[in-house]
């Protein structure tokens, strides 16, 4: 099972990558999403994939019995996944107006921060 | 409820002191802090007072808390009292206290440059709430002792400081918050995979318990762990090759904002370079060390070359901050006790001076009407800029009696005993570069007469000097009585290179 | 989204879910469920009236703003660690008493859940009506 997790782990990065690599920002953010859930995934497996039996005890009992899922590494995806998406949810509004503000969400053309073509400092006066 | 249940085997039952709880004030009082002043977001006029008092009193709880460290001991506090490595424990050493103490300090004046600086829109729009939870993130990621726990104080800051760059809202901040946003962001998802990775590996997030297992693996991939931390930190650090975030973003926002991130958050980075490369994996920075050599070689000489080359003063710094963080790279690369303990004094020297300095900018700019080289001239009409200006230039450019002189001095000699030749001469390349980038800002601002067609701007009004001057003195303090901070710093690397102390104050007695 | 169908249901559809909200955020004291989830169910629950009738009448529904609802349910979290203290016990350790009238079990950890459940509804529904009003604009 880790093998094939691996595998689509492995799937995952690359189709992120591959898409931040682009100049269009609706791209890289849609490549830091598939980049954020490849990593998301590579938790999960780091965690050891389990019975999928919750780790949930009995009133009476005192210790887990037979073999159930590892909760930490759910608990932080749950971390994980949130801090994500509120950062994605963000990103997009920040693109956004970018755009109704600049006009592009071409990263080459986004030069407002650091025009081109600055002149060097005075050499003396 | 079937009678006590015995639970000494999963629960902390001794009492917890109640000084431990300062390990946890730092955190708790800003959240609490900045979640009020969420809730009377229509209450303008109590955001500034209510901000500042609280950074004053976390400034007061950093210092008891670093009183407390250098007195008893590394403080532990573990949350919900679940034994460790289960619980998260919150673990002070010397290292984290004197990085938060300072850290909080530079926080709190930032907070009081800001009352007068920032005006009622970004006020309204949540500016002092803001500024309390990325001082929150920042607390938590030097007192934290769970890596996972730092991931999360890490996008803690981060998310805050993206509301902080944006306020305004100009073309410039929208164009810069989205380069560091997208940039900061795949670096802190680097540090979640190599944390990912850690756990598969380990199966353990808690710092000292990592300390205790690594030596014990043999054949795991931990160096793989060490350079994908060594990326994703470099990245926040703003080290070459994954610097470009910083020069096209801290320039754009206010300036009180720019002083806090140029000043704090890189060296947030630092801090956590040292705090997993040192502590957890001392073995693999060895391994590193050579290729943290010419990151640092060529990060503070790049960083040197880009301020050489700026005409507008804030993106000078912003140079000048990556210059710095080079230098203190390379207190690492060297990785004897001396060096990182230059590391160390220099990345407190950086936070004081660096943020004085963007004050100093701001002030400049605010003065004259604008922040270019190109038109600034004349500043020796105002004998406090001219002064303070001075005595920046020296403690930025490592120049007696400055504050930069010392820790610099510290890793130029541990770099020539442990013979790395060409790195002490990068060092020395950046500092005359940094000098001469000083130099030409001294001589045009303040020795060159006022340019013809700027005017200064008398009538504006001109933010209160205070929190540029108190840090200005602070930063000649350093310079002139650095003893103690050499001392400090030198503890600090101790604790990290000797981890049995910080290990034996997480687990106590049981193994 | 104006169709009368939709427009008919809404309220309905978010009182019901806002109610099955406070359900799931009270189960999770002693069983699956939780504050977390039960927060997302509350912003889903007002992105839909915001759907349904436009960003300004679900903030005018909402009464307080979100981001201040967010701060409230911090506020409650962070302070919900705080009464350990008088129990020589580290921060956030759960402390329970029982109400002395009505025999009642109290603990400060349904106060941390209820917080995140804050926490969690206002950020969320601030994102969410930021974008369904950029979405319009």
């Amino acid at each position: 099972m880790e093998a094939v997790f691996s595998l689509l782990v492995g799937l995952f990065f690359a189709a992120g990558i591959y898409l931040m690599l682009s100049k269009a920002i609706v791209r890289i953010l849609l490549g830091i999403v598939v980049f954020g859930n490849a990593v998301n995934l590579l938790i999960f497996a780091a965690g050891r994939i389990m019975r999928e039996v919750p780790p949930v005890m009995a009133p009476d009992m005192m210790q887990l019995t037979g073999q159930t899922a590892n909760p930490l590494p759910q608990a932080l995806i749950l971390t994980a996944i949130v801090i994500s998406f509120s950062f994605f949810a963000f990103l997009l509004v920040l693109t956004f107006r970018t755009y109704q503000e600049v006009g592009t969400d071409d990263t080459v053309k986004l030069r407002v921060a650091e025009p081109e073509g600055e002149v060097l400092p005075p050499m003396g006066y | 409820m079937a009678g006590p249940i015995d639970i000494t085997g999963a629960m902390i039952t001794t009492a917890t002191p109640a000084g431990d709880w300062l390990a946890i004030v730092p955190i708790a009082l800003p959240i609490i802090a900045g979640a009020s002043l969420l809730m009377l977001r229509k209450r303008l006029h109590w955001q500034a007072p209510i901000a500042v008092a609280t950074l004053a009193l976390v400034s007061l709880a950093t210092m008891a808390l670093f009183v407390r460290v250098w007195t008893s001991g590394t403080v532990v506090m573990t949350m919900g009292r679940w034994l460790p490595p289960f619980g998260i424990s919150f673990t002070v050493d010397v290292l984290g206290a004197l990085f938060a103490c300072t850290a909080s300090l530079v926080a709190l004046a930032c907070g009081v440059a800001a009352v007068q600086s920032i005006e009622r829109p970004a006020r309204r729009y949540g500016y002092f709430p803001f500024l309390l939870l990325t001082s929150v993130g920042v607390n938590g990621a030097f007192l934290t002792g769970d890596i996972f726990n730092m991931y999360v104080w890490f996008e803690v800051f981060l998310i805050s400081s993206f509301g902080l760059l944006v306020v305004g809202s100009t073309r410039a901040q929208l164009d810069g918050t989205l380069k560091y946003g997208v940039l900061n962001l795949i670096g802190t998802t680097l540090f979640l995979i190599a944390t990912g990775y850690l756990y598969g590996v380990l199966g353990t997030l808690n710092m000292a318990d990592i300390v205790r297992k690594v030596p014990q693996l043999d054949g795991a991939p931990l160096m793989t762990l060490a350079a994908l931390y060594l990326t994703a930190f470099a990245m926040k650090a703003a080290a070459f090759p994954v610097q470009a975030w910083l020069p096209a973003a801290y320039h754009t926002p206010n300036v009180v904002t720019s002083a806090f991130f140029g000043g704090v958050l890189t060296k947030v980075g630092v801090y956590a370079l040292l705090r997993v490369l040192v502590l957890l994996f001392p073995m693999q920075l060895a391994g590193l060390s050579g290729v943290m050599a010419w990151i640092a070689a060529v990060t503070m000489v790049l960083g040197a070359l880009g301020a050489l080359a700026q005409s507008d003063i804030r993106r000078m710094v912003g140079f000048l901050v990556i210059s710095g963080v080079g230098v203190m790279l390379s207190g690492l690369a060297i990785g004897t006790g001396p060096a990182l303990a230059g590391g160390i004094f220099y990345a407190l020297h950086s936070m004081v001076a660096l943020t004085a300095f963007y004050l100093l900018a701001g002030f400049i700019a605010d003065r004259a009407g604008s922040a270019s080289l190109h038109v600034l001239g004349g500043l020796s009409s105002v004998p406090l800029l001219t002064g303070v200006a001075f005595i920046l230039m020296l403690c930025i450019a490592g120049l007696p009696p400055g504050s930069g002189l010392w820790p610099k001095i510290m890793v130029v000699r541990a770099a020539l005993e442990a013979q790395h030749g060409w790195l002490t001469a990068a060092i020395l390349v950046s500092s005359l570069l940094t000098i001469i980038t000083l130099g030409r800002f001294f001589l045009l601002t303040v020795w060159r007469p006022a340019v013809a067609d700027a005017v200064l701007a008398e009538g504006k009004r001109s933010s209160w000097p205070g929190p540029m001057l108190a840090l200005t003195a602070v930063a000649l303090l350093m310079g002139l009585y650095p003893e103690p901070f050499v001392q400090a710093a030198s503890r600090a690397a101790d604790g990290l290179l000797d981890p049995a102390a910080y290990v034996q104050a997480v687990f106590g007695g049981q193994n | 989204m104006k169709t009368l169908i939709f427009r008919s249901i809404a309220p309905y559809l978010t009182a019901l879910v806002l109610l099955f909200s406070a359900f799931v955020t009270l189960r999770g004291h002693n069983e699956p469920g939780g504050g977390f989830i039960g927060g997302l169910l509350a912003a889903s629950a007002f992105a839909l009236y915001g759907i349904a009738f436009g960003v300004p009448e679900a903030r005018r529904a909402m009464w307080f703003h979100p981001m201040s609802v967010a701060g409230t349910g911090l506020l409650l979290s962070a302070i919900s660690g705080l009464p350990s203290f008088f129990r020589d016990t580290p921060y956030l350790t759960g402390v329970w008493t029982t109400a002395p009238l009505f025999h009642f079990d109290v603990a400060t950890i349904i106060l941390f859940d209820i917080g995140v459940y804050l926490v969690v509804a206002g950020a969320m529904t601030s994102i969410a009506l930021a974008l369904e009003d950029s979405g319009e604009g």
